[in-house]
């Protein structure tokens, strides 16, 4: 039978831990109104530079481009995005699952990966996949530069025919409730994504433009770009989605908590009336015997 | 005929400017070209420059620094896509001149094992930058 000296102390260390874990969640819900604003923030540039490739594109008669070039897949590449710690609850898990079926589904090809963050890379690594490269500690400040840096090794990659395509897993931040998870190609680009075209958008595209460079050029220039956009958007959402798991996971690590005190609580109280009934029982049967 | 033009400039972690303003001149990667409302379509890559507008009542001239990226240009509307853009007032002069110090340097020292593209990008960052924000401060000086 514990004392209660032992609940007082077990109510206590739960308590301690109620407080990291509250503390934990308040830290994440402010970086998730960072990372928020920040993909937000990405957005008017990667609408942008859609639309201008688009019209570029659809100006073109057969655009050329490396990146464009189609390839039958038998060596794919993975960037994998994960988080770069733990306690985001099923977050990591989840992106490796969705990682590890993607891997399985291309049986039989040439499979190599960049993780993006600590977790994925511990994990392919320990799967023992094969990793061009790892990038790790980029995702608490994701920015531009990084974005470009993992965009220029992989557009290099596929520029020299060492990789015939490259697919992007990531956890994409719809609401914090609700994490989607998916995965994307990258390269070759195919359809550039026309996110709800609008009418001024659509009225451009009829009209003639006058180029400074030719065409060909200027598709040459933005279609790097619009691959940096494709991971930066991909980056931020990942984070986004990292800080918001970690929130619900934080949330209800605290409403456990406090139900775990809530039981032991009540079962000290219980264990406290017990002994003090015993004691009156021993005092009332003592004083019987002295009569 | 449109009156004005909508100047939107955006770079890939934000949206630097949205406004209405009567003309634009920015930097094309084959010089600088001046946009007046109805401007034909034009598609352009952008250098390393100063972009330049003035608001609609036409007295007060602002300055961008902007390095690479492209504008695509409509009769009333002006779309910049920097990949930096810092208006004059952001940029920080001391740390400006530190870097252009340190790309002379590196030109100067005429290291065969540097990369004299990057230095050379550089040294034309931290010029313009140095220029737009020097504008800024005697245009300050001589409107008070």
């Amino acid at each position: 039978m514990p004392t209660l000296l032992d609940f007082r102390r077990r109510i206590r260390s739960v308590k301690n831990t109620q407080q990291i874990t509250r503390a934990m969640k308040f830290v994440a819900a402010a970086r998730l109104r960072r990372a928020q604003e920040a993909a937000i923030a990405a957005r008017p540039y990667a609408k942008e530079l859609a639309r201008m490739l688009r019209s570029i594109m659809s100006r073109i008669a057969e655009p050329k481009h490396p990146l464009l070039a189609k390839r039958s897949e038998e060596r794919i590449l993975a960037l994998v995005l994960t988080g770069e710690r733990g306690l985001a609850g099923a977050f990591n898990a989840n992106i490796l699952r969705k990682a590890q079926d993607f891997f399985r589904a291309n049986k039989g090809k040439k499979i190599s990966t960049i993780p993006v963050g600590k977790k994925g890379r511990d994990a392919l690594k320990k799967a023992g996949f094969n990793l061009v490269a790892e990038y790790v500690n980029v995702l608490a400040r994701v920015d531009f530069g990084r974005a470009r840096e993992i965009a220029s090794l992989v557009t290099d990659l596929y520029a020299k025919e060492e990789i015939d395509s490259v697919y992007i897993v990531f956890s994409e931040f719809k609401t914090v409730m609700t994490p989607n998870l998916v995965v994307t190609k990258l390269l070759p680009v195919e359809a550039v994504h026309a996110d709800e075209e609008s009418p001024v958008g659509s009225a451009s595209s009829q009209v003639d433009y006058i180029y400074e460079q030719p065409a060909e050029q200027l598709l040459g220039k933005l279609l790097p770009r619009y691959v940096e956009t494709q991971i930066l958007r991909a980056m931020l959402e990942s984070s986004a989605a990292e800080h918001a798991a970690r929130m619900t996971a934080m949330e209800s690590a605290t409403k456990n908590a406090g139900d775990v005190i809530e039981a032991l609580t009540l079962h000290m109280n219980k264990v406290r009336q017990a002994a003090i009934t015993k004691e009156i029982i021993e005092i009332v049967s003592g004083a019987s015997y002295g009569a | 005929m449109p009156d004005a033009i909508d100047l939107v400039i955006v770079t890939p972690e934000k949206q630097l400017l949205r406004e209405r303003v009567a003309d634009v001149q920015m930097p094309g990667e084959n010089g600088y070209l001046g946009v007046l409302p109805g401007h034909a379509p034009l598609m352009t890559e952008l250098g390393i420059g100063e972009l330049s507008y003035h608001d609609r009542g036409g007295k007060e001239s602002k300055h961008i620094a902007i390095i690479r990226g492209f504008a695509e240009v409509l009769p009333d509307r002006v779309t910049i896509l920097a990949e930096t853009a810092e208006r004059a007032e952001e940029i920080d002069l001391q740390r400006a001149k530190e870097a252009l110090a340190r790309a002379e340097k590196r030109l100067a020292a005429n290291d065969p094992n540097i990369d004299w593209d990057r230095a050379n990008v550089a040294l034309q960052r931290a010029l313009i930058r140095i220029q737009v924000a020097t504008k800024r401060r005697s245009a300050l000086v001589s409107g008070s």
